[in-house]
């Protein structure tokens, strides 16, 4: 400081040179530290946006697989309430584990189907889907006669059914052996459990749709936006893994209705379906309706070149 | 000197507002993460017991290894016809089968309902060649019969169907033709079963056409004429 001072005495003579000197310099240098707070003001904005937007608890949620039993309780707590809080429904959210002993399957006979998309609709109502945009986790497609290339049906078929030169397949996720959609996740926020069926963490999922582009059979769904359902309409009988409202921006699958189908009922789909033409079981089980179908039937596999081993079937009579 | 001061002044004086920033954000975070568990710490009581009340049964249910029943549903029994007139104080009633039958001489030969002259006319039949009394009884008109002349109730009916259908009985017993409701687990709870007659008309057993009604509004089932996809292609040609 002193040599400073001494430095500048001589030559601040004749106009106050200091002042000068330092209004220039300061300003300049107050500038940009004003610059670069603004910018880190800037660049930690979004932390204050996430605060508002999700709870410190939600961020701080760790991957469902990594969590404990009293997590899990804490988590679901939590998830009730929101839905209480966003949607006025009182829920109850499970956590349903796979069954010791169990691989799901499921089996369509394609010789009954008529296309009439009750299967869609119960699971639009099943899942909690967003009621604007009718989605659903099943997409019915008309096919032309001799062919099972997807490519070549159409989905907007509408009034009576069946017609006479089309057959009617319903694709859904296959829950396949070799899941592309897992391979691609880059935050693991999708896998496959004990009994075959591909979850996804929604509270863990980053909405990339990876998984999405990675299907073959189209069978993942994105969340636009927040879903809107009816608090009547809310299906109370929810579990983590599955038929949850889902927040906006991940993405979502066919859970085989494991809320349903890991408590020993049957999928909401299956139920609907008035022709009949679906089937569900075990295919450890070696008494199952599953494991006649196989052995019994002409069982067709969808895009089996793929490799991806459905755990889907579709048969003839 | 002066001016290394200066800077590492102002990289202090940013250092300490940067630090400032990241507290104000972190504690209200914290904040938030404090009152979070507090609020929900009574819901979480009565969500825990919800947690186990819900895994508990299916442990127990597994230990015990009792099969529920698969139950089939069938008829409630003959079928009645309502009569079409009232009786002097306005009651209508609903007489069985055999109130005419009893009394009128079968035709065994009769194949459909052109060629009666008298009741049932208006029905559809498409159900083969078989006689009307290949199925019902001539004897006993409240029961049906199975091919060697054995008698079948009504609520049997599904007896009847799978002498010729055995290949759908086949697959039926299997869980493959035929709809059902429950538990695909029967050591967790009862199948509810369907019989033929819930879906198909024993007269015209060929399933009923049905109209599509439910829809999802995705991006596969948009018009192809309406989609932005297509526009785009088509603007693209005309540049």
């Amino acid at each position: 400081m002193t040599s400073t001072e001494t430095d500048s005495t001589p030559s601040s003579k004749p106009s106050l040179p200091i002042v000068e000197n330092f209004s220039r310099r300061a300003a300049v240098k107050a500038g940009f530290a004003t610059l670069g707070a603004g910018a880190f003001v800037a660049a930690i904005s979004p932390l204050r946006q996430a605060a508002k937007n999700t709870s410190a608890a939600e961020f701080m949620q760790t991957h469902y697989t990594e969590l404990s039993t009293e997590q899990k309780a804490d988590v679901i707590a939590r998830l009730e309430a929101e839905t209480k809080e966003k949607y006025g429904a009182d829920v109850t959210i499970g956590d349903d584990r796979p069954i010791p002993g169990t691989k799901f399957v499921y089996a369509i006979n394609l010789s009954v189907c008529n296309g009439n998309g009750k299967c869609v609709e119960a699971c639009h109502k099943e899942n909690n889907h967003d009621r604007d945009t009718n989605q659903s986790y099943i997409r019915v497609i008309e096919m032309p006669k001799g062919t099972m290339d997807m490519e070549q049906g159409s989905t907007t078929y509408t009034g009576v059914v069946p017609k006479d030169d089309k057959f009617y397949l319903p694709v859904q996720c296959q829950q396949c052996d070799e899941p592309p959609c897992v391979d691609v996740c880059p935050v693991k926020a999708t896998w496959k459990e004990e009994d075959g069926i591909v979850v996804v963490d929604y509270n863990w999922c980053i909405g990339c749709r990876y998984c999405e582009a990675a299907c073959p059979y189209h069978a993942r769904r994105f969340n636009w936006k927040k879903p809107e359902v009816p608090a009547a309409e809310v299906n109370p009988d929810q579990s983590y893994l599955s038929n949850r409202i889902r927040p906006v921006g991940v993405v979502e699958k066919c859970t085989y209705c494991l809320h349903r189908t890991r408590r020993g009922k049957l999928p909401a789909c299956l139920e609907a379906c008035p022709t009949g033409a679906r089937v569900f079981g075990n295919i450890l089980d070696k008494d199952s309706n599953i494991r006649w179908i196989l052995e019994n039937k002409r069982v067709y596999i969808l895009k089996e070149e793929l490799g991806t081993k459905p755990a889907f079937f579709y048969y003839f009579d | 000197m002066s001016r290394i001061a200066n800077l590492l002044f102002a990289g202090v004086v940013c250092l300490i507002g940067a630090m400032f920033f990241v507290a104000t954000s972190r504690t209200a975070l914290r904040e938030d993460s404090h009152a979070t568990p507090d609020a929900v710490a009574s819901v979480a009581q009565s969500g825990d017991v919800s947690f186990q009340s819900a895994s508990e049964p299916a442990a127990k249910s597994d230990g015990e290894q009792e099969a529920y029943p698969t139950v089939i549903r069938k008829p409630s029994g003959p079928p009645r016809i309502e009569l079409a007139g009232t009786d002097p104080q306005g009651r209508t009633g609903s007489v069985a089968c055999s109130t005419c039958h009893r009394v009128r001489q079968p035709n065994l030969d009769n194949k459909t309902a052109a060629t009666l002259d008298e009741f049932h006319q208006g029905m559809t039949f498409s159900h083969g060649s078989i006689a009307c009394y290949s199925c019902h009884n001539p004897d006993d008109s409240d029961s049906l019969r199975l091919a060697d002349g054995t008698l079948v109730a009504y609520q049997e009916v599904m007896t009847l169907c799978s002498q010729c259908h055995s290949k759908q009985a086949e697959s039926f017993a299997h869980g493959a033709h035929g709809g059902m409701n429950g538990h695909w687990d029967l050591t967790r709870g009862p199948q509810m079963k369907n019989n033929c007659i819930d879906c198909h008309d024993p007269h015209a057993p060929a399933y009923p056409k049905m109209i599509v009604g439910f829809k999802p509004k995705d991006r596969f089932n948009a018009p192809l004429d309406h989609s932005h996809d297509h526009e785009g292609a088509e603007s693209h040609d005309e540049h």
